[in-house]
């Protein structure tokens, strides 16, 4: 969970004290934004918007970062001072290396052209071209001939799986189709970085939930660096290795969706985190208990009775050395070992007991908490018993106040 | 009590008066030289047969714009040389011709420059208001100053009557593409030119040629008002009917405007909207495959 900062990781994108003001003097809103002054009272008194206030991130080569907020919040601001959509009002943007904001509008073309590519929440495809122009489009504004760029548009659109469709318009396809097409044509030209402005956000939830395991599959193969808007936070958590909150400009905090949810840094984040899903973020590590106590292999049924009598439960898992598992032993069966004798409870385990592994979701362990008489094992892929779940616990997590390791 | 008056009639004249001294060698330069067009735009419209015309127009229509409309065209134009008014209607067509291609040639780039920038917009609107609400018989006076009786005077009066909605068309056309279109274009390192050619025009080419059929309806207008300056065509008829209270003559000359004007709205409204669904056709028939 903890990433340790190096050096050798290299950052795709920086970004250095960025300010956006929109308005008449900008230059005046940046100095009271850095004397502390707050957004209603830039507004206020200066009839500026404050677009973005003091954002400096560093986006590593390959992940997908994630800029999530609500409306109005700056993140499509920010989305778009990468390229310069938007031209910011101070600070700097590196890529690679290079410094964006300096650059003459000709260099800037180039860096528009060849390492970023765009996707936009309204899809924004051109209306007048076939979908094989459509994905061309970038090539053909770098002066790529015809034969050429269309054999790479083509091959872009067989990657999102729309080979057949090159001649269709994007009027005839439906909302994931067109939004298949954005992204075959932000990839036509093979940018380094992919921008996605809400790129999922106006498609229906479940071919949105399509296109992000989709896009996760495209990103395993071709290891872009993703920045992708939202205001979707159990979209964020999905897709994002690492999430910016933003809140009025400014970012709240950074870190990777179990930071975000762990450990809010702020109220806003704290609140906004609030609402979430936890079941499909929050895995059985997070909510298993300690298993204890533990029958060993070597001990007989009195023990066994004896330890599930003192703890008040009904079944009590048996393990042998290193901690592997051998059987879940309910009290019935312990009783009846005793009654004929034995001196072991290893033929009177239930060796069909349920587990899981340590990073399964709880939203995926609704049908087989359900169906359970006992607790549920946490296994490690040895076998090892590393906790157990019992029903209680689940919620005690997913309501969590301060830990969501509740029962430890 | 001192009247309280703003000479603005007499500075007017005034002005008028040296700027004739100035620009009458311009103006007459440019006069034959666009008489002279005119005449062989003219003279090219009467060297065919009539019938010849009529055939020929009438089957490009039936092919490539309709078939009800050729229909109308056929026999309409058949009534027009029943009414011994062909070299008239043919004057009329030559001039609107003119008149429109000369409006569209100025008009579409100032649209495109006014839609590129809010300031050319801002100076170029006002303009084109004066334009349109001046009564045209106020710059009639002036066109034949400047180009003398005639055909080249109508032609000024015709471009400052069509001029505006070429010009309008085009920049709303430009104006009207998403701003997400252009964003689009300019994400993936598009020159504002690029823009302009792979992006806006395409998309703004229905309102465009809406302004071409607006363009030929004024040009038509104006043409028939023209005829109190000399245009001659079908107008003529219509005054001389007008001013020997001949109502048999304003009535055939009346029906002729009526049916150019009939024929050139329907056959630019159609060729209008085919641009406009060329993608639709081109998809389906993708789609069919």
């Amino acid at each position: 969970m903890l990433k340790i900062e190096s050096k050798e990781i290299k950052n795709k994108i920086e970004i250095k004290n960025l300010y956006k003001i929109f308005g008449v003097y900008p230059e005046r809103a940046v100095k009271l934004l850095q004397d502390n002054k707050n957004k209603d009272e830039i507004l206020s008194g200066t009839k500026n918007v404050v677009g973005l206030n003091d954002v400096s991130l560093s986006i590593r080569s390959g992940e997908t970062f994630v800029v999530m907020g609500l409306s109005g919040s700056g993140k499509s601001t920010l989305a778009r001072c990468i390229n310069r959509l938007i031209e910011p009002t101070s600070g700097e943007i590196y890529i690679d290396g290079e410094n964006i904001t300096a650059m003459s509008y000709k260099e800037l073309l180039q860096v528009r052209r060849n390492k970023i590519g765009m996707v936009f929440q309204s899809f924004a495809l051109f209306p007048h071209l076939n979908l094989l122009d459509n994905v061309a489009y970038g090539l053909k504004v770098q002066g790529v001939p015809v034969a050429k760029r269309h054999e790479r548009a083509f091959h872009s659109l067989q990657g999102v799986g729309l080979s057949g469709w090159e001649k269709y318009y994007p009027e005839q396809l439906s909302g994931g189709m067109r939004q298949r097409v954005g992204l075959a044509r932000a990839l036509a030209n093979d940018p380094g970085i992919l921008l996605m402005d809400e790129a999922f956000s106006a498609l229906d939830p479940l071919i949105r939930q399509d296109m992000q395991d989709e896009l996760m599959n495209l990103q395993d193969k071709m290891n872009k660096t993703i920045v992708f808007i939202t205001h979707d936070l159990n979209e964020a958590l999905k897709l994002g290795d690492r999430i910016a909150l933003m809140k009025d400009g400014e970012i709240n905090q950074v870190g990777t969706p179990e930071e975000i949810l762990v450990s809010p840094a702020t109220e806003y984040v704290a609140r906004f985190v609030e609402g979430v899903d936890k079941t499909k973020v929050f895995t059985a590590a997070h909510v298993m208990k300690r298993p204890q106590p533990l029958v060993y292999a070597k001990d007989g049924p009195r023990v066994a009775l004896h330890k599930m009598k003192k703890a008040g439960i009904s079944s009590i898992f048996v393990v042998g050395r290193g901690k592997k598992v051998q059987g879940l032993l309910y009290a019935d069966q312990a009783a009846a070992a005793l009654r004929e004798g034995q001196d072991t409870v290893i033929p009177y385990l239930d060796i069909g007991y349920p587990k899981v592994a340590p990073e399964t979701c709880i939203s995926d362990m609704f049908d087989m908490m359900a169906s359970a008489n006992g607790p549920v094992a946490v296994t490690s892929p040895e076998d090892e018993l590393l906790g157990i779940i019992v029903r209680g616990a689940i919620f005690a997590g997913l309501s969590g106040g301060e830990s969501p390791y509740a029962g430890i | 009590m001192p009247e309280f008056r703003i000479p603005l009639g007499d500075v007017t004249n005034d002005i008028f008066d040296q700027l004739i001294t100035v620009i009458a060698p311009v103006t007459n330069g440019i006069s034959s030289s666009l008489e002279t067009f005119l005449k062989w735009n003219e003279a090219f419209l009467l060297m065919w047969p009539p019938l010849l015309i009529v055939a020929v127009l009438g089957l490009l229509v039936w092919f490539f714009v309709d078939k009800k409309l050729s229909l109308f065209i056929v026999f309409s134009l058949i009534f027009m040389l029943g009414l011994n008014l062909w070299d008239q209607t043919m004057s009329t067509v030559g001039l609107v011709i003119a008149g429109t291609l000369l409006s569209l040639l100025f008009g579409i780039p100032l649209g495109i420059l006014a839609s590129q920038n809010d300031t050319t917009e801002k100076i170029i609107s006002p303009i084109l208001d004066l334009m349109q609400t001046m009564p045209s018989f106020v710059y009639l006076i002036p066109a034949v100053i400047f180009f003398g009786l005639g055909k080249v005077a109508a032609l000024a009066a015709i471009l400052i009557f069509a001029l505006p909605p070429a010009i309008r068309l085009t920049n709303l056309g430009i104006r009207q593409v998403p701003a997400e279109m252009v964003e689009a274009a300019s994400a993936f390192g598009s020159t504002r030119l690029q823009i302009l050619k792979e992006v806006q025009l395409p998309l703004a080419m229905p309102t465009i040629m809406t302004g071409v059929n607006q363009c030929i309806m004024m040009s038509l207008s104006m043409s028939v008002i023209a005829a109190m300056i000399g245009a001659g065509g079908l107008g003529r008829e219509v005054l001389t009917a007008m001013q020997t209270v001949d109502i048999g003559l304003g009535m055939e000359g009346g029906l002729g405007i009526v049916v150019v004007a009939i024929i050139m709205d329907r056959v630019s409204q159609k060729l209008a909207r085919r641009s406009q669904k060329g993608e639709e056709i081109a998809g389906s028939g993708a789609g069919s495959k």
